[in-house]
This record gives structure tokens, sequence and C-alpha cells, in this order.
């Protein structure tokens, strides 16, 4: 039983991160259609420029959210020199050049940065909490936290104010929303900002725990991306769902099945959906336009 | 204007070839070519990257002082980054193009294993610098290594297990080549050592939590001791999660995370961990007396100047690789392939970074278990274990 809960704790912390990844590729996507896959590279951007702010003498405070502004700003530029520039192209060739960008970013970061791994102090120490019998991590706590916090943030966003309505209304038709008045470049930038800033809080969040180098982000894209096409693409409900499930699968498939095939598992979870259920556990069927 | 910058750049780059010219030493002949393909960049730039230091270090050094039988020696370095079909193409053009009269690389296993045939078809020797037995056992005419192997490092392991009366282990392991090459190597000699092992575990290169495979470890009744082959941040992050489940029994870690960096990453984790490890890496703790602690003392202090980084095993691998083939070059008397090839074989005594080198006819690498200490990380930092 105590092994069970462990495998529960280790799979929610996996888990969260993943949806807030998850979280970052279905508001580009609503936005704009387009699968971000440099979501991973916000993700390496906020642990390593926390990392390196710190090493130059930063208190951690100041160091992490210098990183969230500065992986905003990448975002923002991505927006506004790779994607807004091709807007003329189809969602194909704009997803490919975010494949690109992800190669790009994560070259950059190699040369300013470099290739070792760093770890960041964890933010409440690291002596474990026992809990009936299976350890948890005090950082754990803070990445779930965080993670739930964000979450809520952003629904709240998006159901109480006037720029969340019209986040909302640029995903249902973009013509429509744009007869109304409402500046759908500006929100496709904006979905960019917000991304950047998600992805890079999920990896200052969870540095401590996992470490992170130049490379950690094509990973963590792929997994956030198997997590966002099992809760259903374009959902944010669905996100959150698909991460949390997905870590807990790997973790429990870890545990209880074989270690052999953990990173297997997104995989197979991708594949499935695909097979089973292509609009996954919260999307709606999508239809042929004509 | 463009071409009067042009003309001055040409006029600055031909003063500059000028003094270079002055300040060298007059060297008779042509130059002796040495070929190096390391994995410079990519995911095992930890070993390339302090390899190819070391090697223009080395290389540098001894043009300063006159070369090598009073040539001058070019160093010819390709990066494969990691790629083992990059690395065989850089070696067919190190072969054909370059015309190396020897070859010092092969960062990796993989990398190395896909260049040994170019080598043994042109009879150029080749000392690589990969960890894996495979290299030298069947023993290859043309292909010799400095760095310990991975048998050895399991070895030292389970010799300091039986000495405190441990028989029974969990093993977790990484899935990349380092980490399954080694778990192999350790299941095969475990039982020459009476040891036995109970539970089995293993991870991706890439996973970032081992706690499920450790929670099945640590519940596994009668494990006195857990080792975990691999390389990279896995064994700091099985370190780390080793000490978040409150796992009591001692860990062991391999050759494999014997960096600063390793203690950097697992922090307070590490104290307690034991691990084999070149003399290197205890350089100033060594006992006078020691053999090696004069060459590891002037390699320490050689590399830290010139690249203002600690030292690494790795880099110490390219140094002794360095020397046993410059050493050789100078009891042939030339450069010639193969008389370096049956003087390399003839090393003997030769003291370096990674222990007294013994080469023979069958022994291709040279070294024995005394190449190895057995460290225990306390309060942050290596201690010798007796």
């Amino acid at each position: 039983m105590p092994e069970l809960l462990q495998f529960a704790f280790s799979g929610l912390t996996v888990g969260a991160v993943y949806a807030l990844v998850a979280l970052g590729f279905t508001l580009i996507y609503n936005a704009s259609d387009v699968v971000n896959f440099a979501q991973g590279e916000f993700v390496m951007l906020g642990g390593m420029i926390t990392v390196f702010l710190h090493l130059a003498g930063l208190p951690i405070p100041v160091a992490a959210f210098a990183a969230i502004l500065i992986t905003v700003l990448v975002g923002l530029a991505l927006y506004a020199f790779a994607i807004d520039l091709a807007r003329g192209s189809g969602a194909v060739q704009i997803i490919i050049i975010t494949i690109g960008a992800s190669i790009f970013l994560r070259g950059v970061a190699q040369v300013i940065f470099d290739k070792r791994f760093h770890a960041l102090p964890a933010w409440f120490g690291s002596e474990p909490i026992r809990l009936g019998g299976a350890a948890i991590l005090p950082q754990s706590l803070v990445v779930l936290a965080g993670a739930a916090l964000i979450v809520a943030l952003i629904f709240l966003m998006i159901d109480r104010t006037i720029l969340g309505r019209a986040i909302l209304a640029t995903a249902t038709n973009r013509l429509a929303a744009r007869l109304v008045g409402i500046p759908v470049r500006r929100i496709v930038a904006l979905s960019f900002a917000l991304s950047a800033a998600i992805g890079a809080v999920a990896g200052l969040l969870v540095t401590p725990i996992t470490l992170t180098s130049y490379d950690v982000g094509t990973l963590m894209a792929l997994k956030g991306f198997a997590a966002a096409m099992l809760g259903g693409m374009g959902s944010a409900p669905g996100a959150i769902v698909g991460g949390v499930l997905l870590g807990l699968a790997e973790s429990f498939g870890a545990g209880l099945i074989s270690s052999k095939y953990k990173d297997a598992i997104a995989f197979l979870i991708i594949l499935f959906t695909l097979f089973v259920r292509p609009q996954g556990l919260f999307g709606k069927r999508s239809t042929e336009r004509v | 204007m463009s071409m009067l910058t042009g003309m001055s750049r040409r006029l600055a780059l031909a003063t500059g070839i000028g003094a270079v010219m002055a300040a060298a030493p007059a060297f008779a002949q042509g130059e002796i070519k040495l070929g190096a393909v390391l994995s410079v960049t990519g995911p095992a730039s930890f070993l390339g990257d302090p390899e190819k230091r070391t090697l223009e270090m080395e290389v540098e050094a001894l043009n300063a002082k006159g070369g090598l039988l009073g040539r001058k020696v070019r160093l010819i370095v390709y990066d494969d980054a990691g790629d083992a079909n990059a690395a065989r193409t850089f070696a067919t053009r190190l072969l054909e193009e370059d015309k190396v009269t020897a070859m010092i690389g092969g960062s990796t296993t993989g990398t190395t294993l896909a260049m040994v045939p170019a080598f043994e078809d042109a009879q150029v020797p080749f000392i690589s610098l990969a960890g894996a037995i495979q290299i030298i056992q069947p023993v290859k005419k043309w292909v010799f290594k400095t760095p310990h192997t991975d048998t050895m490092a399991c070895e030292k392991i389970f010799e300091d297990m039986k000495k405190r009366g441990t028989v029974k282990i969990g093993m977790i392991s990484g899935t990349d080549g380092f980490g399954k090459s080694m778990r192999d190597q350790c299941v095969g000699v475990a039982g020459k050592y009476g040891i036995e092992i109970l539970h089995e575990e293993s991870y991706g290169p890439r996973d970032t939590d081992m706690t499920p495979q450790l929670t099945n470890i640590k519940n596994k009744a009668g494990v006195q001791a857990v080792i975990n082959p691999g390389f990279g941040q896995g064994p700091a992050i099985v370190t780390r999660n080793y000490r978040q489940l409150g796992i009591t029994v001692p860990l062991y870690q391999s050759h494999g995370v014997a960096s600063k960096q390793f203690i950097d990453l697992a922090g307070p984790a590490a104290e307690g961990v034991r691990l084999p490890a070149a003399a290197l890496l205890v350089a100033d703790k060594l006992p006078d007396n020691d053999p090696q602690k004069k060459v590891v003392m002037q390699y320490t202090a050689d590399y830290t100047k010139k690249t203002g980084q600690p030292v690494s095993t790795f880099g110490g691998h390219a140094f002794d690789g360095f020397h046993i083939w410059k050493q050789a070059v100078e009891r042939a008397g030339t450069d010639n392939p193969a008389k370096v090839r049956d003087e390399i074989e003839k090393t003997k005594g030769y003291v370096g970074t990674g222990g007294v080198v013994n080469m023979s006819p069958t022994d291709h690498m040279g070294l024995d278990l005394s190449a190895f200490r057995m460290l225990e990380i306390k309060n942050g930092d290596w201690t010798l274990v007796n």
C-alpha cells in the first residue's frame, strides 16, 4: 500500500508539469490553430535562466521573476519574427516553423549557457515529508500548488475578464472575432506570451527536483503534447487531466509493470488516443470545413 | 572601402603569420599528423570537450618545446557530436585525406567501434578513450585504449562490498549505452565475488524521477546495498530519490559520475555515496609516495591553468593516450604507423592519470584494479576509502 501512495505522489508531481506544458500547447492552439513545438524550450528557459541569474548573484525570487519576463519576451519574439511573418501559410508550415524555432532556441541556449546539467536549491529544503509510509519532497508540493494556482488564474482570466472573452472569441471563430473588433493578432501574441510564462514557471518550479540542461525541452514538449492529445487538443481542462493521467500512468507503469518502457507509455498513449478517440477525452469531434 | 578593409585584413593576417613563424622553433622535415575524432558537442560532450582541450594543450606544449623527433606535431580534430555514423566518416577522412599516422579518440564506445574497421584496414594505430571492454577484447592489432573498463569498476565495487560482508544487492541502471554495458558486466562478474543481485530496475537516459523503481528496491527484503551503473544526470537524480525515500543501505555509484558536477547536482544527498574512480580525482589527497601523485598533480595544475575548469578523468584519458603515443614515437624514432604500433604494445611502466600502464600483445589497455581508488563522498568532497 505505501508503495502505491509513493507512485501516486511521484506521478502527480511529474503530471503537474506535463499538465502545465499541455496547457501552454492548448492556449496557443486555441488562438492560432498552431501546435507550438517550442513549448518545451520555454520550460528549459525558465529553469536555465533562473539558474544562471542565480549563479550571477541574484537572489532566487528575483532571478525567477526575471526568467519569466525574459521567456515571455522570447515567446513574443517567436510570435513576431517567426509565426506572424508566416501568417499566410497553412498550419502545417507554421508547426514546422515552431520545430525550427525549438531547435534554434536549444542551439542558442547551448552557446549562451553551457551543456551541463544544473540544479536549483529547493524552496523549503530537501527534507522529505513522510506520509503513510511514502515520502514526498516539499518541492513537489510547491510544484502542485504552483500548477493549481496557474490553472486557477488562467481559468479565472478566461471566464471573468474581457481579455479572456476575447481569447475565447478568437478561439471559437477568428473571422467573427475580427469582425466584432477584437484585435486578433494581438490576442494571438498574448497567447504566446502567456504560454511562455506558464512554461517558464513550470521550468523554474520543477528544476530543484528534476535538474535542467539546455536540451530538456524536447522530451518535455513530447510529453506535454501527448498529454494535450489525451485530454483533447484545444481543451484546457483536458490538458490538465491529460497531464496528470500521463504522469500517473508513467509512474505506476514504471513501478508495477516495468521501468524499461517508461518513456514508451507517452507514445503508446498518443497512438491509442489517435486510434480509439482521436478527439481526446474532452475534445469536440472536429468537422471538416467545406 | 571594402577593398581597403580586405587588403588591410590580409596584411594583418600576413603579419600575424610572420609573428607566429618567428616565435616558433625551427622544425625538421614535415609535420607529424595526429588525428582525433571526439564527441566535442552533443550528449557526450562532457567526454569530448575535456579530451579536445587536453590534446590541444599537450600538443601546444610539445611544439613549444621543439616538437617530436624535431618535427612539429599537427593535431587534426573532428567533432562527431556523439554520432557513430559521423565518426566513421571522419575516420575515413583522417585516413584518406589528412593521412594521419596515428589517432587518439573515439570518446564513446559507440563511436569507437564504428571507427575500428577503418583503422584496422588502413593499419594505423588507434588509441581509444572509451570504456567498454569490447574495444580491446578480442584483441585487435591496431586498437588500444586508455580508460579502465566497466568490468574493472564492477570488480572494484564488488571487492569493497565483499570486504564489508555485503552479499545481497539491488541494482538500478540507466538504459543508455554506458549504463547497459556496465550493468551487463556487473551481472557477469557478480558470481565471481559471491554477490547475488536480488532485484533489478532501470531508467531511461532522460528520466527525471526514479522513485517508483527505488520504491520497489526498498521493499525488496534482504537488500544490503544498491549499485547504480549510469552516467549523466540520471545517477544524481537516483541519489536524490534514494535519500528522499529514506533508503538506509549503502549506495554505490560508478566511475561514470566521478566528477565534481555529480556532487553539485546530487547536493546533500550525495553524502555517503561510494564509487570507484581514477587517482586524478583525488590528486591532492594521495599520499606523497603514491606513484601517480606527481603526474596527476602536474596535469591538474596545467589543465586548470589553461582552461579555468576543473579536471575530469575523461581529459586524463586523452592525456594518457597522447603520452603513450608520444613515447612510442620517441622509442620508434619515426612516426611510421607499423613501428609506432609495435612500440605502443611494448609500453611498460608508463605512469599516467589512469594508473600504471603495462601493455602486452594480449592486453591493449594494460591497467589493473589498482588503477581504481574507492572513494566515499563526505562533507561534499571525495575521501579515500582504505
